[in-house]
């Protein structure tokens, strides 16, 4: 059952349209990203979602009941959505403490004394926030603000968690332990959530799909693995993967051999392209993909390094050939040399292919 | 209806409903009928015959229109002395006064920031303070010491320490009107042009300086260009304040018949020639919108220095020998701005006959004394005065609700103009909210005598009731309190604000519980200002008191008209300890709230 169901909304801001006409549903206990450039109207989406935007037009429904109706001219006002939001820069209310802010909510749906004492201890107990709760947040390490602005969601019990960048602002260690913490959260709680984040890492390890957005459109709602290794377009093929994806223009050809793809520095073989001859293509290749072997080889095609970077459990070697320079991810480190001559082997069926013109995926059958 | 035609109702309906909207158009129709109601009434009110004119011309015909009043006032044979002469005495003592102002708030600004006068830190404290006090507070001092036997009742001290009587022009009129309140109006250029000064990055100097230029060329080319705005800034100001001031050219001036327009519209009012009086406050407006038009014009955005500078490098003129003689200077101005008026204020309140000034005529009887049918006609010391403590307590209510009332419209303006920033609404409340700031403080009440002193619709006539003084007064406020509260606002991020809608909190819970409690520290300095200016406030209610809403300054008048100036200055020192403390009481209860 979709939770979240959005229908051609758009929202323009003066003469920008930062959301345009985008249609998208999120299937109860569902983790979905919302990952793109900056600018592209994420954050626009999920205020829409939350309420805190009126969109210019379309429908949303929440829990099968609709929130925002342009036709209708119905809205309903975020605090009746039942859902949660956690900001970028928390929002924390400066002038009360933890234990006030985490009680606002229960207050203002005059939630009996008792048993709000009872919630707030059990929100701040399960984000490990004992004994802090007199605290202000002024006095609490930015991972500690991001507890308590999560255990201010938590408490209200919604059933959808909306969250914009939660950890763009904490280090990386911290964001490394927060992310396992919003993990352990939504596996527990089981509510939707809509995340937002242009760190596609962390798209990639929390969602349940993602959905890449750019200038105000959706451009690919898949599981990760999906968006990773079928990138629905040149644009996402791009902008998932670090380091980003090898892209090769050229042209499918018939040779004597039989289909090829013939490229700037590089010729493939190309067998599934067949109905495709004659088009304009660009070839896209993950980094991990390209093999490196040493010395000189008859089918792989060869190369000099030019940069060798190694980063700890993974090396990045950059390799120039006729002029261009191929990313290639080696696991472990590597004795390369700079200015040896390397050979790259690519798999055929590890690459993608997009028509240049509109960047669409020509499907190669490949799983 | 079509489709399109319904989206854009449904649109049009969701943005009305936004609560910065609703509030917008809320606070217009108030600023509307705080200014822009008793302005056109005022317009009318010189347009058409008044009952009053029955008395003058045979065609009057109340109600219907007519040029009458403006032949009156601008062609006729009284013109000269109703509109001419009393215009030409106002634009020449306000051009003067702005001018001296100008000069000793910029020097004293400049030594306090730029050299190593000794003691800038303690000269610093007391500049503004002659700001504070009410201010014919001065004007009542210099009557204390150079009043001649031209007005009647004691003379003053010089007669008595000289035995020479003050000549008339050193005790009444253009001098002592412009130097007591230039005295008054200087700090405004101090504290503009020392925050001016604490902005000016002195790399720009240093460099003149590398350039070999002399310490007086660098004055002169460098700093003083960019200080220039500052200083415009502050003539004008001073210009607009002092040309719509009503105390000192009263106490100063009528006693040798030398009226200013301000003078001239209170007496035109109590001569019963109202519409005189309101083409007076029309051209007092007039002179103060196109000063403050040219003042836009000529330094544009400029003309409000911001502090920006935090760790700039200041470098410091040395002073040499010149260092004590500096400090001298300007101890003797804060003295005679402060000090010598208030302990000649005290000692006037404490002296039991006029002009008898041994020590044993020394007594508290005009503080505390039981009413004597020998002494001032029978009346008692203030502090026992059921009439002065009755204004005391009309005093202490006005000004706590109008700082109050206007704190309030300040939030709620900087609210609805920074939620709504960049719509047309905001821009208008906004610039709507600077409106009063054109109008001169007598002619402000000329305009609420115009519309208030009749009734309108079932409304009955508000002329005479407290809360026509506590209207009058906010709305003169709103331009200060609206600034603070927009500043403030700015500093309260909007997604607090959201943050409570998702929690379900209404508007109200929403403003009451966040953004009251943090724009409210941000906001004190609005209300302070809004306390300390209705408590000394006359020249704005002058016109709209009646003895049941008297205030203490309108006391300090009646007793100063009746030459009774022990009570006169014993109000006045009463009313600067209210102000005081009550200052000190905003900050006590301000700061607590701070360092949560
Ligand atoms: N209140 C606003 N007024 C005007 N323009 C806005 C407003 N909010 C967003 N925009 C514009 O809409 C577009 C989308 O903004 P949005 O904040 O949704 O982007 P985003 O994807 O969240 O970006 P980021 O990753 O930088 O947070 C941008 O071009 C932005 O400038
Ligand atoms: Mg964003």
């Amino acid at each position: 059952m979709a939770m979240i169901e959005i229908e051609g909304i758009t929202k323009r801001f003066g003469g920008v349209t930062a959301v345009d006409n985008l249609s998208l549903a999120v299937d109860a206990g569902e983790f979905l990203t919302l990952l793109g450039p900056s600018g592209c109207g994420k954050t626009t989406v999920l205020r829409m979602i939350a309420g805190l935007e009126v969109p210019d037009a379309g429908e949303i429904r929440i829990a099968g009941k609709t929130v925002f109706s342009a036709q209708r001219g119905l809205f309903v006002s975020p605090g009746k959505r039942g859902i949660g939001l956690v900001f970028q820069s928390y929002a924390l209310w400066p002038h009360m403490s933890v234990r006030q802010n985490v009680a606002f909510g229960l207050e203002i749906r005059k939630v009996d004394p008792e048993e709000m004492k009872r919630e707030v201890a059990e929100a701040l107990a399960y984000m490990h926030l004992e004994g802090m709760e007199d605290r202000y947040p002024q006095q609490m390490s930015g991972g500690q603000q991001q507890r308590v602005a999560l255990a201010r969601m938590l408490v209200a019990r919604p059933g959808v968690f909306l969250m914009d960048e939660p950890l763009s602002n904490l280090d990386a260690k911290l964001r490394i332990e927060m992310r396992a913490e919003i993990k352990r959260l939504h596996r527990e709680a089981h509510a939707t959530t809509v995340y937002v984040t242009h760190d596609q890492t962390e798209a990639l390890t929390l969602s349940s799909r993602v959905a890449v957005m750019e200038r105000g459109r959706l451009m690919q709602v898949a599981p990760p693995r999906e968006i990773y290794r079928r990138p629905a377009s040149l644009f996402v093929a791009d902008f998932i993967g670090s380091p980003t994806i090898n892209l090769i223009p050229g042209k499918i050809v018939r040779k004597s051999e039989g289909v090829f793809f013939d490229g700037e520095a590089l010729s493939l073989p190309a067998p599934a392209l067949a109905a495709h001859i004659g088009a304009e293509v660009t070839a896209a290749i993950r980094p991990e993909e390209i093999q490196i072997e040493t010395g000189e080889n008859e089918d792989a095609v060869s190369g000099e390094a030019y940069a060798v970077l190694p980063a700890g459990s993974e090396t990045i070697v950059q390799i120039r050939r006729e002029g261009r320079i191929f990313n290639v991810r080696v696991i472990g480190e590597t004795s390369f040399d700079v200015g040896e001559n390397l050979c790259m082997r690519f798999l055929p069926e590890a690459v993608s292919y997009f028509h240049r013109n509109g960047g669409d995926r020509i499907d190669t059958g490949r799983e | 209806m079509n489709e399109s035609a319904s989206l854009f109702v449904n649109r049009l309906g969701l943005k009305l409903r936004q609560p910065q909207v609703i509030l917008g158009l809320l606070l217009l129709v108030v600023l509307a009928g705080l200014v822009v109601v008793p302005f056109l009434q005022l317009v009318h009110d010189t347009a058409v015959w008044q009952e009053a004119d029955r008395r003058m011309s045979r065609l009057a015909e109340p109600g219907d229109w007519t040029l009458f009043h403006y032949l009156r006032v601008f062609a006729g044979p009284l013109s000269v002395n109703i509109f001419y002469r009393p215009l030409i005495h106002s634009l020449a003592t306000s051009l003067t006064i702005a001018l001296t102002a100008m000069l000793l708030g910029g020097l004293m600004a400049w030594l306090v920031v730029r050299t190593d006068m000794p003691f800038k830190k303690t000269i610093a404290v007391f500049a503004v303070i002659p700001y504070v006090l009410p201010s014919y507070t001065l004007a009542l001092a210099w009557l204390d010491f150079f009043k001649n036997e031209r007005i009647g009742g004691a003379v003053g001290i010089c007669s008595y320490l000289f035995g020479v009587s003050p000549p008339d022009w050193l005790a009444y009129g253009f001098v002592p009107i412009v130097i007591t309140l230039s005295l008054h109006y200087y700090p405004f250029t101090y504290l503009l042009v020392s925050g001016a000064l604490v902005s000016l990055d002195s790399n720009l100097e240093e460099s003149g300086e590398v350039l070999g230029a002399s310490r007086f060329r660098i004055l002169r080319r460098i700093t003083f260009p960019l200080m220039l705005p500052a200083l415009i800034s502050a003539f004008i100001l001073t210009f607009s304040r002092a040309v719509g001031t009503f105390g000192t050219p009263y106490f100063l001036g009528a006693p040798v018949r030398y009226f200013t327009l301000s003078t001239t519209i209170y007496s035109s009012i109590v001569n019963r020639t109202p519409a005189v009086a309101y083409i007076g406050a029309l051209v007092l407006i007039l002179i103060s919108m196109v000063i403050i038009y040219l003042n836009q014009k000529v330094i544009g955005e400029k003309s409000f220095v911001t502090i920006a500078g935090k760790g700039l490098l200041r470098r410091v003129t040395l002073l040499g020998r010149w260092r004590w003689p500096a400090f001298s200077l300007m101890a003797a101005l804060i003295g005679i701005a402060v000090f010598v008026p208030l302990l000649l204020l005290l000692w006037q309140t404490l002296m039991l006959y006029p002009n008898d000034y041994s020590l044993g005529n020394l007594t508290l009887h005009y503080w505390i004394g039981k009413s004597q049918a020998t002494l001032a006609e029978g009346e008692s010391g203030i502090l026992r005065n059921a009439q002065i403590l009755g204004s005391a307590w009309n005093s202490i209510c006005l000004s706590v609700i109008v700082a109050l009332v206007t704190g309030m419209m300040g939030i709620l303006i900087g609210y609805a103009v920074v939620r709504g920033r960049k719509t047309r609404l905001a821009a208008v409340l906004e610039q709507g909210s600077f409106l009063p700031y054109l109008i001169p403080s007598i002619a402000f009440g000329a305009i609420y005598l115009a519309l208030f002193s009749k009734s309108i619709g079932p409304l009955p006539p508000l002329y005479g009731t407290f809360l026509l003084l506590v209207l009058v007064c906010v709305a003169k406020n709103l331009p200060f309190s609206a600034r603070s509260g927009i500043s403030s606002m700015m500093q309260v991020a909007g997604e607090l604000e959201e943050a409570g809608m998702m929690a379900g909190a209404t508007w109200l819970q929403r403003f009451r519980r966040i953004i009251l409690p943090l724009t409210l520290a941000g906001s004190l300095s609005g209300f302070i200002l809004a306390f300390i200016s209705t408590m000394r406030e006359l020249s704005l209610i002058i016109l709209l008191i009646t003895p049941e809403t008297r205030t203490l300054t309108t006391m300090t008048f009646r007793y100063v008209e009746q030459g009774y100036s022990q009570f006169a200055d014993a109000i006045i020192l009463l009313i600067v300890l209210l102000v005081v403390g009550g200052e000190f009481l905003a900050r006590r209860i301000g700061g607590k709230r701070e360092t949560i």
